[in-house]
């Protein structure tokens, strides 16, 4: 993509990346208290964005706090650069702060996303912006928001754990594949987004600074670079990571998530990359092999992360 | 062979064109300017201005030309532009006493100084299809002049005031200046939530959900035996006090309409029984909403009257939370973006369960079901 800044894609009318200066300074001090207190959901001031509520607001007004005319960005939604979405929240900024973009994951500055983390390893010089719908890990336990400030205040995680447990008393697992809760620093109990519980251990130790905006629900957390971040389990029980196990249609890889994608109706399917960056540098790094010979699908396999 | 869904971009774009051309509609009818609907579809104007949070008929009708009659995208168009504006102060309050009545009513006395004014109303009119009304004659003829009474200088006291008088009703709350009035738009709602921040709220919330909060109030869920005391419509003067001079300048009119529900309290071991009130206000013509904002603002003071709190009209974290139109509609709709990341974990996971309940033996499965029918006998 490498859309080159043109100052005169710029919309006039409105401050660089859309927010007035006041407004961004609003939204860096949540962000550094975020920082401060990792895995704390700070209350910010969210505002209307000109897209709708659960487009990713929080995440684009994170963004839009932490550009600067340098950065390099990149948007996924699914970990596909190409999704409507990810085109839609990449040309707003295009238009509004006319930086580069790039679908590189190593070449981007800030990354924004949605559901997934990328394959590739971040680094240091980078910070990923999450898009956040429910930012309390503990809702659909306590729906209340002032009891669940209450819990996390006083560390109250038991009910949490008792969920977990139930889930393994029922089903002999625990049935969380997404939105996996974790533990940062051994203090807060944070949802880290509707991501596959697949790229939960990426968030561990992480070189990046990682973001995470909530726009309906006004709140800001942040995993500060080098911070541990544990999947909750139990020692009987240790967290599972979970890929389907086959290989990538288009470039083979045995280790990075795939989508299903079902090719007609009679129950034939194909297994692809989700991240399109990661599959399109490894395909042009090797010649894409052919489609494998469908997998049986009812065959899963948990692998320790 | 597999072909990613490529061309995001330009599906948004012809997307985008297509909604443009569905927009415009026939182009053998002639387009409708938001002129017309400023001055014809003045009710659905309202709306989109109160639940906006933006007094301005102009920007409000180009919205819901914009968003095809959609009054809640119309709604969001206006909120998102709100966003952006520059904040100059705040207004003096505006005193609905002094309004340039054009319809009040009272339910609760026959007759009260200042009188009972019927208004624009569709109160009395008999739900009957008019066809004349879309006939060329009927839209090349003027409505026949309506029939104005010479104005009345007399000052229109509040029902609320009058009942004040007798310490009957609780006084209204005591202005206070120094205080700050809360704004949601620049501090994230938390709770409990004061008055002043509620009544915002529920100024901004869907009229279709404080009416079906309101209306369960009156079928007993969270009961409060609210009387009309007084509906108002009118003009009132908007005064701000710049930094720079020591007064207030008037800047123009607002439109309001204003309800003063009366509700019942038995009273307490330090308060005498009296009425209670619930507040409604909103901007242009919105008796609907205003009537409905003052029943849930009346059930949502159960906290501060000491009511047991068991109704959903009276839970202010429930009602305040899911209040917004803008937010819920994103929220619900969202659900059409893609998710198939998180419905790929699922599917692995049911995939893996059912692999499980499969591969477990018939007899096992019995015994278990036994013991969970056992259990649930249990509890």
């Amino acid at each position: 993509m490498n859309a080159p800044a043109h100052a005169s894609t710029n919309a006039p009318a409105y401050n660089f990346a859309y927010l007035d200066e006041q407004t961004k300074r609003m939204i860096r001090r949540a962000i550094l208290k975020a920082v401060a207190i990792p895995g704390y959901q700070v209350p910010f001031a969210s505002r209307e964005m000109p897209m709708p509520y659960g487009w990713g607001t929080g995440g684009v007004q994170v963004t839009a706090a932490v550009l600067g005319p340098n950065d390099v960005l990149k948007v996924i939604d699914q970990g596909a650069d190409d999704t409507a979405n990810a085109v839609s929240i990449r040309k707003f900024f295009v238009r509004t702060a006319g930086v580069r973009t790039t679908t590189s994951t190593p070449d981007a500055t800030v990354i924004q996303t949605r559901h997934r983390i990328p394959e590739a390893t971040l680094g240091e010089h980078q910070i990923i912006v999450f898009q956040v719908p429910i930012p309390e890990p503990l809702r659909f336990l306590e729906p209340r928001e002032t009891e669940t400030r209450r819990m996390h205040a006083l560390e109250e995680y038991g009910l949490m754990h008792v969920k977990l447990y139930e889930d393994i008393a029922r089903h002999g697992h625990i049935a969380t594949a997404y939105a996996y809760p974790v533990k940062v620093e051994g203090r807060y109990v944070m949802d880290p987004s509707p991501t596959p519980k697949f790229d939960n251990p990426k968030m561990n130790d992480c070189a990046a600074l990682q973001l995470f905006g909530a726009g309906r629900e006004k709140r800001i957390y942040a995993i500060p670079p080098h911070t541990e971040v544990v999947s909750l389990d139990f020692e009987d029980h240790p967290f599972e990571r979970y890929r389907f196990a086959g290989a990538c249609a288009l470039c083979g890889s045995t280790e990075s998530y795939l989508d299903e994608v079902i090719t007609d109706d009679r129950g034939s399917r194909m297994f692809v990359c989700s991240d399109t960056d990661y599959c399109e540098s490894r395909r042009g790094a090797q010649p894409a092999l052919p489609p494998a010979s469908p997998a049986d699908p009812s065959e899963p396999e948990g692998r320790r992360g | 062979m597999y072909v990613a869904a490529k061309g995001g971009e330009r599906a948004i774009e012809n997307a985008h064109r297509l909604l443009a051309h569905e927009r415009r509609g026939d182009p053998a009818v002639p387009e409708i300017t938001a002129a017309q609907i400023d001055s014809q579809l003045t009710l659905a104007v309202d709306r989109v201005m109160n639940e906006g949070s933006l007094y301005d008929r102009e920007l409000a009708a180009l919205a819901i030309k914009q968003a095809r009659g959609d009054l809640i995208e119309a709604i969001f168009l206006v909120r998102a532009f709100r966003a952006t504006l520059p904040r100059l102060g705040a207004t003096e309050p505006v005193e609905t006493a002094a309004m340039t009545v054009r319809r009040r009513i009272s339910a609760t006395f026959k007759d009260l100084p200042g009188g009972q004014i019927l208004g624009p109303t569709f109160d009395y009119t008999h739900r009957l299809l008019d066809t004349q009304l879309d006939t060329h004659a009927g839209q090349n003829g003027a409505a026949p002049e309506p029939v104005r009474a010479a104005p009345d200088a007399t000052r229109m006291p509040r029902v609320t005031d009058l009942l004040a008088h007798d310490d009957l009703i609780e006084p209204s709350p005591q202005a206070a200046p120094e205080q700050p009035v809360g704004d949601l738009t620049h501090d994230p709602l938390s709770f409990p939530a004061e008055r002043d921040v509620r009544l915002q709220n529920l100024a901004r919330g869907d009229e279709g959900l404080l009416l079906a909060l309101g209306y369960s109030t009156q079928r007993g869920f969270g009961r409060t035996h609210p009387f009309a005391g007084e509906i108002r419509l009118g003009e009132v003067e908007v005064e701000f006090t710049p930094p720079e001079l020591a007064f207030a300048v008037p800047l123009g009119h607002l439109t309001l309409t204003e309800c003063q529900m009366i509700n019942q309290f038995k009273g307490s071991a330090t308060e005498p029984p009296r009425f209670t009130r619930g507040y409604g206000l909103g901007f242009g013509h919105c008796e609907r909403k205003a009537m409905s904002m003052a029943l849930v603002d009346r059930a949502l003071r159960a906290r501060e009257l000491g009511e047991e709190i068991k109704a959903p009209a009276q839970d202010e974290e429930f009602v305040l939370s899911h209040s917004d139109n803008v937010q819920a509609t994103g929220f619900v709709e969202h659900l059409k973006l893609p998710h198939y990341v998180d419905f790929q974990a699922e599917l692995g996971l049911v995939r893996r369960l059912r692999a499980e309940f499969a591969a477990a033996a018939p007899a096992q499965r019995l015994d278990e079901a036994a013991e969970t029918s056992v259990q649930e006998a249990a509890e």
